[in-house]
């Protein structure tokens, strides 16, 4: 928002703010949005509030209007890197907290690609929603995922790919999860431009994740799902 | 009055990507092949892949009375297997490979060093031709020159596979490598398998 320069932030209600932050990362105003959850902390707002009410639900509405057509790339990742001045406030006071995470997930890009937008952008939805989320980074071999699998023990791992070329490298490391028998230990969530429902399927991943907002919502339902059937097996 | 080769031959139309317009032009003027036409769709639809199978599909059911034969020079073009499932059901032959770099390149050449260019970042002519509107502009960079490094922090080289030599493309492609800070390297890759698809036509 042009007028952001006349605005005092600390002069607004909490409910103004938290408005007024949500105009502000739609604009990717990162400076602005730092201020903003200082100002909430310092009224005594918890972390975990700020993270929920002000940047998550703030990045809700950038990710509508991108599914819409409305905003694209360039302004959701300026949005994101908005999110990302916020987050790096609060990410050691939620740590302080200690509240226990909703989800553990791994995530990368696969072997031969350097791709990297789309994967941050649900590590940082991930993160926002609660979830821990390991991120390998790009240009992941099998190797790489199964030991991550191991070490951290998630409940999600997640793949990107960018290109054709690489996309056929995400049934690779299902294979290999299925040869050591550990498939099933996982949820396994795929995305990026080139894939589609059909391709998900077609290598038996659990999800096929059409961008991160959408990430987000099925990594939450497969999460409850997993957790009905552990409370209904009286595992 | 004796036909012409052009009046016997089967007519053809290719629907293309724009973005390979002018070479499928040059191809087909210097085979003469007065039989075949092109349409072309635009070449912005690159930036949303998963409409280029619903375009060419509507392009094909337009074209289905007037031509003998179709056929489409898109490779697979990041369109999630949309396109080659529209094209099965059509009986509709498509240019081979991922996309233009690899049919410009040459299919084995392309995945022999797809390893070693894991770093690249590819031109075409038509790229380095329109290398503001499609790349620069269309990736925000004009306005927001920060976002290079989200875009391009695992590139080191810009690769610029030339169909013709053109000075001016040629400084046109070191001046974008330039602006995205990425070292500059050149192969005069020609048409590659797209001039053996046209000239087979």
């Amino acid at each position: 928002m042009t007028e952001n320069d006349d605005i005092d932030l600390t002069s607004l209600s909490d409910e103004d703010l938290v408005a007024q932050m949500h105009d502000d990362l739609y604009d990717g105003l990162k400076e602005e949005i730092e201020e903003g959850v200082q100002i909430l902390l310092d009224r005594g707002w918890e972390p975990y509030k700020v993270l929920t009410d002000a940047l998550v639900e703030g990045m809700r509405i950038v990710g509508i209007d991108f599914r819409d057509g409305i905003l694209f790339v360039p302004e959701v990742l300026l949005s994101a890197g908005a999110m990302k001045g916020g987050m790096a406030i609060l990410r050691p006071l939620l740590a302080e907290t200690g509240a226990p995470p909703v989800g553990k997930m791994v995530i990368g890009t696969v072997k031969g690609d350097i791709h990297d937008i789309g994967k941050n952008l649900v590590s940082m939805m991930m993160e926002g929603a609660g979830f821990e989320v390991i991120d390998l980074g790009i240009n992941n071999p099998v190797e790489n995922y199964i030991e991550a699998l191991e070490e951290h023990k998630p409940d999600i791992l997640g793949m990107s790919a960018l290109l054709t070329t690489t996309m056929p490298y995400m049934k690779t490391v299902i294979n290999a999860l299925e040869e050591k028998g550990i498939r099933d230990d996982y949820l396994v969530l795929v995305g990026g431009a080139p894939l589609s429902q059909e391709f998900g399927e077609a290598i038996n991943a659990d999800a096929y994740c059409r961008d991160a907002a959408v990430t987000v919502d099925i990594a939450k339902e497969l999460m409850q799902r997993k957790h009905n059937q552990a409370v209904s097996s009286g595992s | 009055m004796i036909p012409s080769s052009a009046e016997t031959r089967e007519s053809v139309l290719i629907i293309a990507c724009g973005a390979l317009s002018r070479e499928i032009l040059t191809l087909k003027n210097a085979n003469k092949l007065n039989h075949v036409t092109l349409r072309c769709l635009p070449a912005d639809l690159h930036n949303q892949p998963d409409q280029i199978a619903g375009e060419v599909g509507r392009a094909i059911a337009k074209a289905r009375s007037e031509f003998d034969r179709i056929v489409v020079a898109y490779a697979e073009c990041g369109t999630g297997g949309t396109l080659d499932r529209l094209l099965e059901t059509e009986g509709v032959e498509r240019l081979e490979g991922p996309h233009c770099y690899a049919f410009y390149s040459g299919l084995d050449t392309f995945f022999a060093e797809s390893e070693r260019d894991i770093d690249a970042f590819y031109l075409t002519d038509f790229l380095a031709r329109h290398f503001d509107r499609l790349v620069y502009q269309a990736l925000g960079l004009d306005r927001h020159p920060e976002l290079r490094d989200e875009y391009f922090r695992h590139y080191s080289r810009l690769v610029y596979l030339a169909q013709c030599e053109d000075e001016g493309l040629m400084t046109r492609a070191r001046n974008a490598a330039q602006r995205l800070q990425l070292k500059f390297e050149t192969r005069q890759t020609g048409y590659g398998e797209l001039g053996r698809f046209v000239s087979a036509l």
